[in-house]
């Protein structure tokens, strides 16, 4: 027979915060951008099928850094919301805030059960608007608090590094290849300051288009439109990344 | 209910159970009471009144597949709309055109547009032609018990088949039987009419022009006979809804467009009311 421990509730939930952070930081980060038309999604995956970032709705985005299996079940139930919630009411009813806010349940539900193992994923839900006053980005860490985010965004191992070099550089109204430019040159950078090329079959990007005609805004940037893009904001990663002042 | 009125407000587990794609299966997992084949009908007596969609036509054409409707809606001999929208785009390279019961047959297209959308977006990939051509066939069948009362839903489901490169037509009986059209096919009332004016038109080398204007011959072949089927309404510039399919997706014809098509069709039948015809042998 052995007597258990005891553990202090706030030594508990840290633990299960450490372990979750651990999970998250093994993880490739992601960026998540404001640019003049919409909203861009940038990462680093090498797998064309599994995909870090997905469309929920109209107008709404996903994406997640961490554990597989966890953020694609995750995803999936938003979508089933999603989709519910247009049928039962209207398509215009489904926002993101509504969504994030599901979304922060769960995850803070499951990270203060005892019986669940906390999930190792961080997510972030963004919105585009009519107008980019109208975009809305959430970032939803493992613990089920939300942040709403403007500007950008990173999420991921390396998410605090990237997110300072980002906000130093983020501005409003930038076009899709610098905003795409800006978030390869961030996604580059190492923890340790050092910096590794990311090449274009690497990349995993998607856009929340505004300007699309059709209702369905998101669109994945693939291919050839994505190496022109690249090639048009210059984005040759480290060489230029030293210099922020640098023009194309 | 909703998920987030839920005491904990966390996504309720049928949310986050993995394995159906489908908005249907989830549906009857979750909220059975939402699908329009899992509601209970009271006992009634007679046929119930509804407003009844009439004619839908469709006709393929090298390079894609033409679907097209007229804008009546009737409720025994009264004309309950004139302005009905019948033909819906389901995804991007699909549509469907319905006949039957307007409210069952609109709810109907809904919720096989949310199939096919949420398919793609949890699977990343969208389904294959016949394969939603047989989901439309699922949502018929389950519709059986209403049919039964005379509330029938019969659509026409066209699309472009990105794997083989054409247009293809499926049409549909009320018992969810489904069976691929080639050439041409026509639903509703006023589709014997309609079938007969394409069966003399058509041939295998149409044109897209020459395909929409066909569509629209057929049907004011069908409003000339049958009391339920609209013709153009000039005065009120209500036109039919003509769309097309293409491998570049799905394009919806501009009132401006199929005015135009119509308004040369009345010109030329102000002379020859019986329409165009074809050679005796």
């Amino acid at each position: 027979m052995s007597t258990p421990f005891y553990v202090s509730p706030q030594q508990a939930m840290a633990d299960r915060a450490e372990y979750a952070r651990k999970g998250i930081a093994r993880g490739r980060s992601l960026v998540v951008l404001q640019f003049a038309d919409g909203i861009v999604f940038v990462g680093e995956n090498p797998s064309r099928a599994l995909h870090k970032f997905s469309e929920i709705y109209d107008r709404i985005g996903f994406a997640a850094a961490g554990k597989y299996n966890e953020y694609e079940n995750l995803r999936i139930g938003g979508v089933r919301y999603a989709d519910l919630r247009g049928y039962t009411y209207d398509r215009d009813d489904v926002t993101a805030r509504g969504l994030a806010n599901v979304y922060a349940q769960t995850l803070g539900t499951i990270f203060s059960s005892a019986a669940e193992k906390p999930y190792e994923v961080e997510l972030v839900v963004a919105e585009v608007g009519e107008t980019p006053e109208g975009d809305q980005i959430y970032r939803l860490p493992h613990d089920g608090s939300i942040v709403d985010e403007h500007g950008s965004v990173a999420v991921g191992g390396n998410a605090e590094t990237i997110s300072t070099y980002l906000d130093q550089r983020h501005e409003d109204g930038m076009s899709l290849a610098e905003a795409l430019k800006l978030a390869v040159q961030a996604l580059s950078r190492d923890t340790n300051g050092s910096e590794r090329e990311i090449p274009a079959e690497r990349l995993e990007v998607a856009v929340l288009d505004r300007t699309r005609p059709q209702a369905r805004k998101f669109k994945r940037i693939v291919g050839r439109q994505l190496g022109r893009l690249l090639e048009e904001g210059g984005a040759s990663t480290a060489a230029e990344a030293e210099d922020p002042e640098d023009e194309e | 209910m909703e998920a987030n009125t839920r005491s904990t407000g966390r996504l309720p587990a049928a949310f986050l159970t993995p394995g159906s794609s489908s908005f249907m299966d989830f549906l009857s997992d979750h909220q059975p009471e939402m699908l329009p084949g899992k509601r209970q009908l009271p006992p009634t007596q007679g046929v119930i009144e509804a407003p009844h969609g009439t004619t839908i036509v469709a006709v393929t054409f090298a390079g894609g597949v033409v679907l097209a409707g007229d804008r009546r809606a009737t409720m025994g001999n009264v004309i309950a709309q004139r302005d009905i929208e019948k033909v819906f785009p389901a995804d991007e390279y699909s549509a469907v055109g319905i006949a039957g019961t307007a409210g069952l047959a609109v709810e109907m297209v809904k919720l096989f547009q949310l199939e096919l959308e949420h398919f793609e977006k949890v699977e990343g990939t969208t389904l294959s032609l016949e394969g939603k051509a047989n989901r439309l066939s699922t949502m018929i069948r389950s519709n059986l018990g209403m049919a039964m009362q005379g509330l029938a839903v019969v659509p026409l489901f066209a699309g472009f088949d990105v794997d083989r490169d054409k247009g293809r037509i499926f049409s549909y009986d009320v018992t969810g039987g489904r069976s691929e059209e080639h050439g041409f096919a026509a639903t509703g009332s006023g589709s014997l009419f309609a079938r007969g004016a394409m069966k003399k038109l058509f041939h295998k080398d149409l044109t897209e022009e020459q395909a929409t204007t066909l569509v629209v011959q057929a049907l004011y072949d069908a409003a000339d006979d049958d009391s339920a089927t609209g013709g153009p309404d000039v005065a009120r510039r209500i036109y039919p809804i003509v769309t097309v399919i293409t491998e570049d997706g799905f394009r919806r014809l501009t009132d401006q467009e199929s005015s135009e098509i119509a308004g040369a069709i009345i010109e030329r039948r102000l002379e020859q009311p019986d329409g165009p015809r074809a050679a005796l042998l």
